[in-house]
């Protein structure tokens, strides 16, 4: 216990925030860009060479803006959802394994708690966690657009999320472990688990898209319908804020996607032989999964709601099952050859 | 053991400070000029009609009832997932006894129509 390990995690921590912060900003320009050329247009550039500027410029155009709070909301509460929500998406990445190098004797691991023991675990408390959020911005709006927006996403979110912790299974049996850092090093001895786990990696892509609310299970604020969903009555940078979960929260599925089926930190060959590469083979990963994610926002029109449901009770969830027996089995019967 | 969670709580009391941060900002910085029709339900531009909170439709409060069901599922499945390798063929036959036994109850829900949303 000595500070010099104190100081160690303080600036890790800040590192990975602002690394978010900044990931997010970027993320909104990519997006926009991206979609942009979808559609046959430029997308933003005026700000900056060729726009780079432009979330600079949303953002300090947001801290400007008037925050309207509702007359009959539910002040405490209406203040504290955006914070409930921004906290998880900022957290959960902590235990994510990014390699370790050897420095002047030292090793230094680049991750903050990537060994803990029950990361997976961590993974699954800490993202329900962000539903609540949700839930209270949209009943203590005092506006029935935002409730209902709040209610369809919390039932949406919880739906997918059995989905979403039974494809973690099939990675947690492989590794014999909850640890991500043993998830990573179990892949580097054999393959990525999205060729051994073909059915959890598609049943985890899609219930991943479904726990962030993107595009094609935008559901909560499907404009059409809820004019903007559960944050309606928000502006300013308590608008921002939703914003920046949302993306924050792309980034963060692409990073447990990438960790848990493609490998995470490890290349083969490459971060053998160099492992401070590390980061930057996770971060190659998470943007070609990014670019993937706006692209099927390009591609796929809005799901109805009853649909959403059915696919998530009655398509998802057995295939998730059948995916576990399948392991099971084939393990079982590999482990009795061998 | 209860070190490995210490870098855990400075994150996320470094994250709650950031995300205070933030509010504080749009509240030092935004204009406030409040008045009354500014500060009605938004609902498209028309006058609001009725109560801004009211009454659910019940399928969501099955849907939260099943979800606690089939999460505490997951919550067993991690654990042998684990050990799945030192159990052998007891643990592979105890744990298909034991969602076969859910299985029924999934069955029984949807064929009670718990999953239909019309």
């Amino acid at each position: 216990m000595d500070l010099g390990l104190w100081i160690e995690w303080i600036v890790k921590a800040i590192i990975l925030i602002v690394v978010l912060l900044i990931g997010f900003m970027y993320l909104t320009y990519m997006e926009r860009k991206f979609l942009a050329r979808f559609q046959n247009r430029y997308g933003p550039n005026r700000a900056g060479p060729v726009g780079l500027l432009q979330p600079m410029a949303d953002g300090i155009k947001l801290i400007f803006k008037e925050e309207v709070i509702p007359k009959q909301a539910d002040k405490l509460i209406f203040i504290l959802a955006p914070v409930i929500t921004v906290i998880p998406a900022w957290v959960i990445l902590a235990v994510i394994p990014l390699g370790s190098i050897q420095l002047f004797g030292r090793t230094i691991d680049f991750s903050l708690a990537g060994d803990l023991n029950v990361g997976i675990l961590y993974i699954m408390a800490v993202t329900s966690i962000s539903v609540y959020g949700i839930v209270l911005a949209g009943w203590s709006s005092n506006n029935k657009y935002a409730l209902l927006g709040g209610i369809r996403s919390s039932a949406q979110m919880i739906s997918y999320e059995l989905a979403l912790g039974l494809a973690f299974v099939g990675p947690a049996m492989m590794a014999s472990s909850l640890s991500l850092a043993r998830i990573v090093e179990a892949q580097s001895k054999t393959v990525w688990f999205a060729v051994l786990q073909p059915i959890g990696f598609v049943v985890f892509l899609v219930a991943a898209l479904a726990e962030i609310n993107r595009s094609p299970f935008d559901m909560p604020e499907a404009e059409q319908e809820l004019t903007a969903g559960y944050h309606v009555e928000y502006s300013g940078m308590k608008f921002a804020m939703f914003m920046l979960t949302e993306y924050t929260k792309m980034i963060v599925v692409s990073v447990i996607a990438a960790t848990l089926f493609l490998g995470g930190y490890h290349f083969p060959f490459l971060t053998d032989r160099w492992p401070w590469l590390g980061p930057l083979v996770l971060f190659a990963k998470v943007i070609i999964l990014l670019f993937g994610i706006i692209w099927v926002r390009a591609t796929l029109p809005r799901v109805r709601y009853d649909q959403l449901m059915a696919l998530g009770w009655k398509v998802m969830l057995p295939a998730a099952l059948l995916n576990v027996f399948i392991t099971a089995g084939v393990m079982y019967v590999l482990g009795m050859i061998a | 053991m209860l070190q490995d969670y210490l870098p855990i709580v400075i994150l996320v009391l470094i994250a709650t400070g950031m995300a205070g941060l933030v509010v504080l900002l749009g509240h030092l910085f935004g204009p406030r000029r409040p008045s009354a029709r500014k500060a009605q339900p938004y609902e498209s531009g028309m006058r609001p009609i009725g109560p801004g909170t009211r009454r659910m439709p019940i399928r969501f409060y099955l849907i939260a009832v099943l979800f606690i069901l089939f999460d505490i599922e997951i919550v067993f499945l991690l654990p042998w997932a684990v050990v799945f390798k030192k159990l052998g063929l007891f643990g592979v036959a105890e744990m298909l006894v034991f969602i076969l036994i859910l299985l029924v109850g999934y069955v029984y829900a949807w064929k009670k129509g718990a999953l239909e949303w019309e």
